[in-house]
């Protein structure tokens, strides 16, 4: 008796697996087809980022300075006032064209300043930002947490087209039909705004580029809506990885070099296994 | 033990004899991975990934003691440390952080193919029973220095994995919420946690490597395995390992290497998760908490229990898991064929490309959100998993009939592949 039940212990596991995954299996059929899910409103309603073309696309692609200097300038105009960018200096904007001195001055005159402890007194006051300086943080009292933006192109699905996107997004309303399914969406709630790109469909963010030439690009570029949300976007880019260019360019060296050296160690392959049947 | 015609190490000058009569440390190399080692003429790429394996060690050992040197093991500190000291101020921080972040993949995905050649060619039968057995150790150590180093960058995704993976243990009945907290130190993951993960980390690439050792010393002892699964009968069998399979790896190495920096330098984040460049946010959790890709097979089978039964579904879950690994230890008596290889069983071949197709299938549902579509194919596909192992795998070995082996591995070579024909003379090409 013992013997054959050692033997069979291998069925009688395996049994008893399938047999638990059966019941779950009867389980999770029978409610499918007793409660079948209903649509959500995200279903519904939310739409994949439109497709956004910047040159710092694809694998070899680099950044274009004359857009992430116009970028810049929106997000200093616009993001700035309720966003922070704490994983930037201001040193770093150098890398995108600006002066040594032009960095200074922006650093000077950025109305964020930083905190800084008087060691004897033990209070806080603050001081301009120096080049060497992250972008300071910045506090928002009102309703939602802004998140920082140094990430976001990388922290959300779609990267630089989800942030061009849910930018231009605000005019966009939820269909008749999708309100018919989901009328409480006819009326949005007080502070917050709709937006199909957001993925809880409402956000609190107000709109934040209203009208064309709510900034004044100084290289003639017209400052339309979709313009400054393409520029911010490709700003928010270069912040999420300053190195992207310089890890493309290195890249293609060190593939290159991979490639001469695998041809050659084939070679060392077949020349060592000449006349070795294998 | 080697083969008896395997070539001896002879020190030619006065330095290299004067080392081997006081540490014969070369001698050890030569008889380990030079020429002193004879191996079957006749391996196919397939068996380059082992080696694959111990340079992915490697890497991941070099470039993450240099990225240690600048980490800050703080909940506070750990995120910025990477994604500003790291990514942006150490000179080339970001070839290191995203080497070592798509070497786990990389890692991961060699030791998968080098699991499923050994499902294949049968290299987990006797003989070799102790190379599979601490093949399946270093597994489970490589999945949990992948899990705790997943961790460490303390984004959404890292603390709520942590919370997921931990929570395993809650599953236990009466003490499990005790040794979720003992294991955590806290309440939920926090500096404790994190610090104690961070040294783990650091510690267990330590222990695969000693673990390799052991499986490279076990596997030395019957020789390795080849395509045929016909043991190796003579010399001409044989060719050493140095220059003949150095030559080989060479090229093998060089072609992961490509694949490996086509990852670093044009697709870093392509296998992350973008929840994990938010930093960790204990309030706020995310829609879909998923595992990196590497562990999805086993995440379909945990969430494929959902029916009690006995015991919470939640412990079915977890114990199926772990034991959907744990079995593979006992593989080598659950399969009895005294055929290793599956190119002479023909009921085997097809079982092994289903559990392939099957574990596909398991990935796919576990990198996607928990649907009733989805966890409907991932209890089938769980259920076929088990099955395969425990009941289809024992009731093939004994109904199979296998096709005529070779005689000889040089037969084979030869071009008799179904083999009949006795070879006269051992042709030494």
């Amino acid at each position: 008796m013992l013997p054959l039940f050692i033997r069979s212990i291998k069925f009688l596991v395996g049994g008893a697996f399938i047999f638990v995954l059966g019941l779950a299996l009867y389980g999770t059929v029978s409610t499918w087809i007793t409660e079948p899910p209903a649509e959500t409103a995200e279903e519904a309603m939310h739409h994949h980022p439109k497709e956004l073309h910047l040159a710092s696309d694809g694998p070899l692609g680099k950044f274009d300075n004359q857009q992430l200097q116009r970028g810049f300038l929106v997000f200093e105009k616009v993001c700035a006032s309720c966003h922070s960018l704490s994983l930037v200096s201001f040193r770093d904007l150098q890398q995108i064209g600006y002066s040594e001195a032009e960095v200074k001055k922006i650093a000077k005159d950025w109305p964020v300043k930083q905190p800084v402890q008087d060691p004897k007194a033990g209070t806080w006051g603050e001081r301009d930002n120096l080049p060497s300086d992250r972008f300071p943080k910045v506090y928002y009292p009102g309703t939602g947490t802004p998140p920082d933006l140094s990430l976001i192109t990388k922290a959300r699905h779609g990267g630089a087209a989800y942030v061009h996107s849910l930018l231009t997004g605000y005019n966009e309303k939820p269909s008749a039909e999708a309100l018919k399914k989901f009328p409480e969406f006819a009326k949005t709630p007080d502070g917050m705004y709709f937006n199909p790109y957001f993925a809880n469909l409402n956000i609190a963010m107000p709109p934040p580029l209203t009208q064309d030439d709510q900034v004044t690009f100084s290289d003639g570029t017209r400052a339309t809506v979709d313009q400054m949300a393409q520029d911010v976007s490709a700003f928010l880019v270069w912040t999420a990885e300053p190195t992207m260019q310089r890890r493309h360019a290195a890249g293609v060296a060190v593939v290159l070099f991979l490639l001469i050296a695998t041809g050659l160690a084939y070679g060392a392959y077949l020349t060592v296994w000449r006349g070795v049947k294998h | 033990m080697s083969f008896p015609w395997a070539r001896h190490y002879e020190p030619k000058n006065p330095l290299t004899q004067w080392i081997d009569s006081r540490l014969p440390l070369p001698r050890f190399v030569y008889n380990a991975v030079g020429a002193g080692y004879p191996v079957p003429r006749n391996l196919n790429y397939f068996w380059n990934f082992g080696v694959l394996a111990g340079v992915a060690l490697v890497v991941q050992i070099v470039t993450g003691i240099v990225l240690a040197m600048h980490f800050h093991s703080s909940a506070a500190g750990a995120f910025d440390s990477i994604n500003a000291t790291i990514m942006r101020d150490v000179n080339a921080g970001w070839f290191l952080r995203f080497a070592h972040a798509n070497g786990a993949s990389m890692f991961l995905l060699v030791v998968y193919i080098h699991i499923f050649r050994g499902l294949y060619y049968g290299s987990y039968k006797a003989p070799r029973e102790m190379v599979w057995l601490i093949g399946v150790v270093i597994f489970l150590l490589l999945m949990a220095t992948a899990f705790m180093g997943y961790v460490l960058p303390w984004g959404q995704m890292s603390f709520w994995g942590a919370q997921v993976i931990t929570g395993f243990f809650s599953a236990i009945p009466v003490v499990g919420e005790w040794i979720r907290i003992w294991l955590l130190g806290g309440y939920a993951p926090d500096d404790a946690a994190l610090n104690r993960f961070f040294s783990l980390h650091y510690l267990l690439p330590f222990v695969i490597a000693g673990a390799v050792i052991l499986h490279i010393w076990a596997l030395h002892i019957p020789g390795s395995s080849n395509p045929t699964g016909v043991e190796v009968k003579g010399e001409q069998d044989t060719v050493p390992f140095h220059p003949y399979y150095t030559a080989k790896d060479g090229f093998g190495v060089g072609v992961f290497l490509i694949v490996f920096s086509t990852l670093i330098f044009f697709f870093p984040d392509l296998l992350g998760h973008p929840d994990n460049y938010i930093p960790a946010n204990p309030l706020s959790t995310p829609a879909h908490i998923v595992p990196e890709w590497y562990f999805w097979p086993f995440y379909a089978i945990l969430r494929a229990f959902t029916a009690d039964f006995i015991i919470a579904a939640k412990l079915w879950g977890v114990v199926a898991m772990f034991g959907s690994i744990i079995l593979l230890f006992f593989l080598p008596w659950l399969d009895s064929s005294p055929v290793r290889s599956a190119n002479y069983r023909p009921m085997y071949r097809v079982a092994f490309w289903v559990l392939v197709l099957d574990v596909l299938v398991l990935g796919y549902c576990g990198g996607s959100a928990a649907t009733p579509g989805i966890v409907v194919l991932s209890q089938i596909c769980a259920a076929y998993y088990f099955a395969h192992f425990l009941i289809i795998v024992p009731i093939i070995s004994r109904l199979e009939r296998p096709k005529p082996l070779p005689n000889s591995i040089t037969e084979a070579v030869l071009g008799d592949k179904g083999g009949s024909r006795m070879t006269e003379t051992a042709v030494s090409a």
